[in-house]
């Protein structure tokens, strides 16, 4: 057995002071196996070591939170005896490293998180960001490298088809997200999978290892020697040079159709009421597993690694339980019933194996061929796993308050080109050449897809609409983290409040650079801030989520982005409402409208999608929202659709109004006729993002009664037009300012982001 | 009247096909793969999906599952049989309809809203429908680029056994409206006797307005009709034209 060298720890990316304590824990050196173990299980990845401190700050509580962070998803009560599942993850390191392999078990990581909770799986959602994918375009802030769009082309098409290969075979519609383009994500993309399942309230089941003496049972896909260290090597370092190649061994490979195999097995399994815990096996594979479900059950578990499946021979036992093979859970049944489970798995010509018991001892015993290779405390794992709380320090901007161009006034003509550019922008343009590789529609019960403020799912069990959204805007937190993570918070909500659900929950994915580096924890102290006074207000509890740090390249971190993931119901699935215009006649009112100072304006106009791909500029901040305005914005937004007074609805978020209305003529080619009244500025009035707004139409005779609910709520309701015709006219103090045909901004609109990724 | 549904592993829209029998106040039943027993079902259901995870070829090797001889020999007794998207290639597959498959055009997977132009009015799939007709159904697929050698084809074409075409909402034929680059637009084919039928579109995903068509119940329903006429003695089907 070799002996533990400095050298050795270092590899392991364990510090001096990490070392010591484990020396301090076992009283002993550790064997390399040990020290595999600990190297993982201390990552930055697993033991959230850097954000643990912050992430105790969100609110975790509410009333239809059921089971809250800590588990492997989190889950909320939907009524009528059903629950729902969800969480979102990262797979940023990988997909860099291999896009279309990372993206693939990125997703089946997260369905795994789902249905070894007890719930079916039945959706998907991606939050997808690359370096810009067009040779021209906004370079980014001073100091970033040369944008190299042909390098961002083939991770967007690595990372697309990796989700639609995984996806599309387990048979989960993929039904949302997001894909943003932005210099910062050039060497660092961001993967990040949602997924969301639902189950009989009764029948959950959680990763707890319960009951001395009861058998371990391994099950799933054999183990063999991809992703050793994925977690620790890949996810818990920053990139230099050429890490993309050499990292490649360290990147998992997944098989889809086993997956699916595992997932009929898994919840037949537990139908049987002799599963007593279950856990996937993901980060840190049968380490992570053997260790958590003892934590989390108050036990220990012992097992023997020559009974794990093995994909090949010879594998030490360092590798057996370093590995991530994919496919794979571990399972804890009632001692005498074990073959009720073994029954399941062999229909579905799955191994399920019994590799160890569950002891009394709460530490995590591995053996092979008989002798001890490991045995450390599960506590000394997880529970007391170093923590950190790393020194802050708020950088220098490196971008100006004020504007760096000079924001002349536009003419029509060119406010109408402007609108042209941003419909064409990738950022903004149709998703639909990423979305339609995507099975959006298996399982039935797709109301809503992708290319909507949210998604909406019917459950059959129920009648009910399940809505969700992904939104972040890593632009808006690199100009203030704090406000551009209340903003993530309010647009995801807001998204999905305008197809009439009430959100209920949220989960994060919290996207950083280097944690070591102050400002970098500055940036993720103000964006838990951020979160946390955003879902107060609105009342959003955080039932899980991921943290991933590192996302760094050459020294250049990403732009912080905090991902928000947020599940809204809607008591009867009929009643929502979409963002499309649905026919002639009907009066376009904005809700929530409010005014700001020119000199505000200018500020945040800086943070806006047209400074960036008009202006080609950044500067200023972000808006700041006003919590308790989006509150009542959105009830009221809700009542109004409950109420069956709204046809429509849309909120105004990237590109602004002009953007938005847009987008709404879209589905029916049903246009508008909008006037902007003379005290307004036309640029600001079209283009800028202030949140807390919704449009909605209303049948004429009903503006009087929408405007009477909105007055409730303390608002006001600016009336900005009517539908009709098969062009957008914009008039500005009754004077004709553009007329754009419907057919020309749909065409840009849906064949941009094509035209931009086909490019050879 | 029963809907008999074949699970594969990998099968990924029994639960769709189930619920669609459903809806229209049908009963359906799971068909195992493993089993040879079609435990009396009226018409059996080759479902969507990824059967044996597609390793080979699309449907290649759910041809040899012991379910597929006892439906190849409920097929010759012209029990009426549909297979969708997978269920399309499995058949092929299978030999019980002419042809192959091969990648989509673009060599994505397309997933999306599509018109379908029934080609055919007169069979046990589609005589709920009028000749002519438009439905709107959704496709999802990866290898749904119908190919025939040319006898072949021109055997389908003049034997009528071509049911569905991919066409423009208001009917026509054109490459535009060709979703994959199947020959001759097909959508969906039948067997000479009429008693098969492939489609890669899905008609139990086209069953709820809520999910923006029903013109799939059509196909079910002409099913159901078929079945009634054929009363307990399963005679010979309606003839293809």
């Amino acid at each position: 057995m070799p002996s533990i060298t400095a050298e050795l720890v270092e590899q392991h990316h364990l510090i001096p002071e990490e070392y010591q304590k484990i020396l301090e824990i076992l009283g002993r050196e550790p064997t390399i196996t040990e020290l595999g173990i600990f190297s993982v299980m201390w990552s930055e990845h697993c033991s959230y070591k850097s954000s643990r401190v912050h992430l105790k700050r969100l609110p975790t509580r509410g009333e239809a939170v059921v089971q809250g962070p800590g588990e492997n998803a989190g889950i909320i009560d939907i009524g009528h005896g059903y629950v729902c599942a969800f969480k979102i993850e990262s797979h940023n390191h990988p997909s860099f490293v291999e896009p279309f392999q990372g993206a693939a078990t990125g997703v089946g990581g997260i369905l795994r998180d789902i249905f070894t909770m007890g719930a079916r799986p039945i959706a998907i959602m991606d939050s997808l960001r690359f370096g810009p994918i067009a040779e021209s375009g906004f370079a980014g802030p001073p100091g970033t490298k040369p944008v190299n769009a042909y390098f961002n082309r083939r991770i967007l098409r690595g990372v697309v088809s990796g989700i639609a290969h995984y996806g599309n075979c387990f048979g989960v519609p993929t039904i949302g997200g997001e894909a943003v383009f932005e210099p910062c994500y050039q060497n660092n993309p961001l993967v990040n999978a949602f997924a969301l399942g639902i189950a009989k309230k009764d029948q959950i089941f959680y990763g707890r290892a319960g009951g001395s003496g009861n058998p371990v049972i391994y099950v799933g896909a054999k183990t063999g020697k991809d992703g050793i260290h994925g977690a620790s090597l890949l996810a818990s370092s920053e990139f230099s040079g050429s890490d993309g190649q050499q990292k490649r061994p360290n990147v998992q490979v997944g098989d889809p159709f086993l997956e699916k195999l595992l997932l009929e097995a898994c919840l037949k399994a537990m139908q049987t009421g002799a599963v007593v815990g279950i856990q996937d096996m993901g980060a840190a594979g049968l380490t992570c597993s053997t260790c958590e479900m003892g934590g989390r059950g108050g036990t220990g578990i012992e097992i023997e690694l020559d009974r794990v499946p093995q994909r090949e021979t010879g594998m030490s036992s360092y590798e057996i339980m370093l590995s991530e093979s994919q496919e794979r859970m571990l399972l804890v049944a009632q001692r005498g019933r074990e073959e009720e489970v073994y029954q399941v798995f062999r229909k579905w010509g799955l191994d399920a194996v019994e590799i160890g018991t569950v002891i009394d001892k709460p530490v995590l015993r591995v053996r092979q061929h008989g002798e001890l290779v490991a045995e450390i405390p599960n506590d000394a794992l997880t529970e007391e796993a170093p923590v950190y709380n790393r020194p802050i320090a708020s950088p220098q901007r490196i971008v100006p308050l004020d504007p760096s161009v000079r924001i002349h006034a536009r003419t029509g003509d060119e406010l109408a080109q402007d609108l042209l550019k941003l419909l064409s922008a990738p950022a903004i343009a149709s998703k639909r050449w990423i979305y339609e590789q995507y099975d959006t529609m298996v399982r039935t019960n797709t109301a809503v897809g992708p290319g909507s403020d949210a998604a909406l799912l019917h459950v059959k069990e129920t009648g009910q609409g399940l809505a969700m959204a992904l939104d972040g805007n890593g632009r808006y937190c690199f100009l203030d983290p704090r406000r551009g993570a209340r903003l993530a918070v309010a647009e995801s909500s807001r998204n999905v409040s305008v197809t009439g659900a009430r959100p209920l929950a949220a989960t994060n994915c919290l996207n950083f650079g280097n944690p070591e580096k102050p400002e970098i924890m500055w940036q993720f102290y103000e964006v838990v801030e951020g979160i946390r006074e955003a879902c107060e207000a609105l009342q959003i509890p955080i039932t899980g989520g991921n943290v991933s740090f590192y996302n760094e390249t050459d020294g250049r971190g990403i732009y912080p982005t905090p991902v928000l993931g947020i599940v809204g119901v809607l008591n009867r699935v009929e009643s929502h409402v979409t963002l499309t215009f649905p026919e002639e006649g009907l009066t376009i009112l904005l809700l929530g409208k409010h005014n700001i100072s020119q000199q505000d304006f200018e500020i945040i106009f800086g943070s806006s999608q047209y400074a960036q791909t008009v202006l080609q500029s950044i500067w200023g901040l972000p808006p700041d929202v006003d919590l308790e305005r989006e509150k009542k914005v959105q009830a009221c937004c809700r009542q109004l659709i409950q109420a069956g007074l709204v046809r429509s609805a849309h909120d105004i978020s990237d590109g602004g109004l002009a953007v938005a209305v847009a987008e709404c003529c879209f589905g029916k080619n049903v246009g508008a006729t909008i006037e902007i009244a003379q005290n307004e500025n036309p640029l600001q009035w079209l283009f800028s993002e202030d949140p807390s707004q919704i449009m909605v139409t209303v049948h004429l005779d009903q503006v009087a009664e929408t405007s009477r609910i909105a007055g409730q709520y303390n608002l006001s309701v600016a009336v900005l037009g009517t539908t009709g015709g098969n062009s957008l006219k914009i008039s500005f103090d009754r004077q004709p300012l553009f007329e754009v045909p419907i057919s020309l901004m749909k065409n840009l609109y849906e064949s941009a982001l094509e035209a931009a990724i086909e490019k050879i | 009247m029963k809907f008999g549904v074949v699970v594969f592993p990998g099968s990924n829209c029994d639960h769709d096909a189930y619920c669609a029998a459903e809806i229209m106040g049908q009963e359906a039943q799971f068909l195992w793969h493993e089993s040879r027993d079609l435990q009396g079902s009226d018409v059996v259901i080759l479902p969507g999906g990824f059967s044996y995870g597609d390793y080979l070829r699309t449907g290649a090797i759910a041809r040899f599952a012991p379910i597929l001889s006892s439906i190849k020999e409920f097929a010759s007794r012209g029990g009426l049989v549909i297979g969708i998207c997978n269920g399309f290639q499995i058949l092929l597959e299978a030999g019980l309809l002419p042809g192959a498959m091969l990648r989509n055009r673009n060599l994505k997977f397309i997933c999306r809203q599509v018109n379908i132009r029934v080609e055919n009015a007169f069979t046990s799939f589609t005589n709920a429908c009028s000749e002519r007709q438009v439905l709107q159904v959704p496709i999802a697929h990866a290898e749904g680029n119908y190919f025939a050698d040319p006898d072949t084809l021109i055997g389908l074409e003049n034997s009528g056994q071509i049911v569905f075409r991919y066409c423009t909402p208001s009917g026509e034929i054109t490459p535009e409206a060709n979703p994959n680059g199947s020959l001759n637009n097909i959508a969906g084919i039948m067997s000479r006797k009429g008693n098969v039928l492939g489609m890669m579109p899905h008609p139990e995903r086209a069953c709820n307005p809520l999910l923006g068509s029903s013109d799939g119940r059509l196909i079910f329903a002409s099913l159901i009709r078929a079945i009634s006429l054929m009363g307990a003695s399963k005679p010979e089907l309606i003839k293809a034209r």
